[in-house]
């Protein structure tokens, strides 16, 4: 399993870096996005900081979706996905793979929206140690969530719009406990030991579903 | 001889429609057998079943030693198969498609260069991503791939369509060498001037069913 892991997740990867698709347009959106939400709260400084921890979650969601989408379509179209599963490779070694890529790709999302927040919202970072953690454990919630709802809807004529209807109400428990770790992160009050148990309670339930789910669906 | 390849009332559903609706055949290991027959006819849903592809609702059906009701995932590994589309990654050169699929099936790349260079993908295409293929371009690519895989079970849909004079005649011999080896290969076509010589079996399907056999030009030399 860890070894086509290892190999789904090399391939996407190149092909990331050959056709430059995230580094040209989903990194872009994501930034756009923070700014757009930023001219619309307008130039108060505390308003911004204390609005910042959502809408750098909410910026990284609709980033991710973008994401997903690009990954899937690295599937290839019907014949590809076929003549890869002539391979014989392990399912859950897809999963794993195409989660591993995904989360690559998110992380560099996420260096750029925190840049951002720190820059354009004022934000100030008091307990790194938490902030980290909860961007380390968020993403593979998301990535893994995004991976297996994006094999719900692969072959499907409405992808592009199906995806994101059901994905993003699922990912509404990693949005809340990523902002109040955030939050808590840049200053504010609160338990976070809790959010980042949600966080990886989150992660750990969707790692195990792909794996476990992965073959089946892709197989149906 | 026993046959390698088994089906008795075979039966593939898609939806409620039979795309095979009782195919019963015998096919001896290091044979080749060409399917003939009009659009429609299920040639392509028993390349599909043959490789593990198409779900086995009711008959049987014996593979390499495999019943097709219950395939094990690494059957798949043992059966190549070239459809209309080979099937390649775009952004990738025929060269790392090949290196990938050989990766995955636990196979050394070392055979991925003699397989393109022999199907006549060489120089500057080795590194040119398949996107900027042509189509016969990419079925030589799927000719390669299948060639450096060197699997048991060679499923071949209409394999000599988009490509050149040349080409064909290394279709014949890539099949010839598969046989010869003890793989099986089983093709379908629209052109029997090509298949049927090559072929030691040649079968006619319509809908859904196998209506006729008779030897082709490979078992009568």
């Amino acid at each position: 399993m860890l070894r086509d892991a290892r190999l789904i997740a090399a391939r996407d990867l190149r092909i990331e870096m050959r056709s430059k698709v995230a580094t040209w347009q989903v990194l872009p959106f994501a930034f756009l996005s923070l700014i757009l939400f930023a001219f619309a709260i307008g130039p108060d400084p505390t308003l911004l900081k204390q609005t910042s921890p959502g809408l750098f979650w909410l910026s990284l969601l609709f980033a991710s979706v973008l994401g997903t989408q690009r990954s899937l379509s690295i599937e290839g179209d019907g014949a590809t996905r076929e003549a890869t599963r002539l391979l014989g490779i392990d399912p859950a070694g897809i999963f794993l793979g195409k989660t591993i890529a995904l989360l690559i790709e998110l992380a560099a999302l996420e260096i750029v929206l925190l840049g951002g927040v720190l820059v354009f919202f004022h934000t100030q970072v008091s307990n790194w140690p938490l902030l980290i953690s909860s961007l380390i454990l968020a993403p593979i919630g998301l990535a893994s969530a995004s991976v297996i709802y994006g094999s719900v809807t692969t072959g499907l004529r409405s992808t592009a719009t199906l995806l994101p209807l059901l994905v993003l109400p699922v990912l509404a428990p990693l949005l809340i406990a990523g902002a109040r770790c955030f939050s808590v992160a840049t200053g504010s009050r609160g338990n976070s030991a809790e959010w980042l148990g949600i966080l990886a309670v989150f992660a750990g339930i969707y790692v195990l579903l792909g794996i476990v789910l992965y073959g089946p669906l892709e197989e149906s | 001889m026993d046959a390698a390849i088994a089906l008795t009332s075979a039966v593939a559903l898609v939806g409620r429609f039979p795309v095979l609706a009782g195919v019963d055949l015998a096919m001896p290991k290091g044979s080749v057998t060409t399917v003939l027959g009009a659009n429609g006819a299920g040639k392509t849903s028993l390349l599909r079943l043959l490789a593990g592809l198409q779900r086995l609702d009711s008959g049987s059906a014996r593979v390499l030693g495999v019943d097709l009701a219950r395939p094990e995932r690494s059957y798949r590994r043992r059966v190549g198969l070239l459809a209309h589309d080979p099937g390649l990654y775009e952004d990738l050169t025929p060269q790392e498609n090949l290196d990938f699929a050989l990766h995955a099936v636990r196979l050394p790349v070392t055979a991925t260069l003699p397989s393109l260079m022999r199907c006549g993908i060489s120089g500057r295409l080795l590194n040119t991503p398949v996107k900027h293929l042509s189509q016969g371009q990419r079925r030589r690519v799927g000719l390669a791939k299948l060639l450096a895989r060197r699997p048991e079970l060679w499923l071949l849909d209409e394999p000599h369509a988009s490509l050149d004079a040349t080409t064909r005649i290394l279709v014949g011999e890539l099949v010839e060498e598969a046989a010869s080896g003890g793989a099986m290969v089983v093709t379908t076509s629209h052109e029997p001037e090509y298949s049927v010589p090559m072929a030691d079996l040649v079968v006619t399907m319509g809908g859904g069913v196998v209506i006729a056999s008779e030897r082709g030009g490979r078992h009568a030399s």
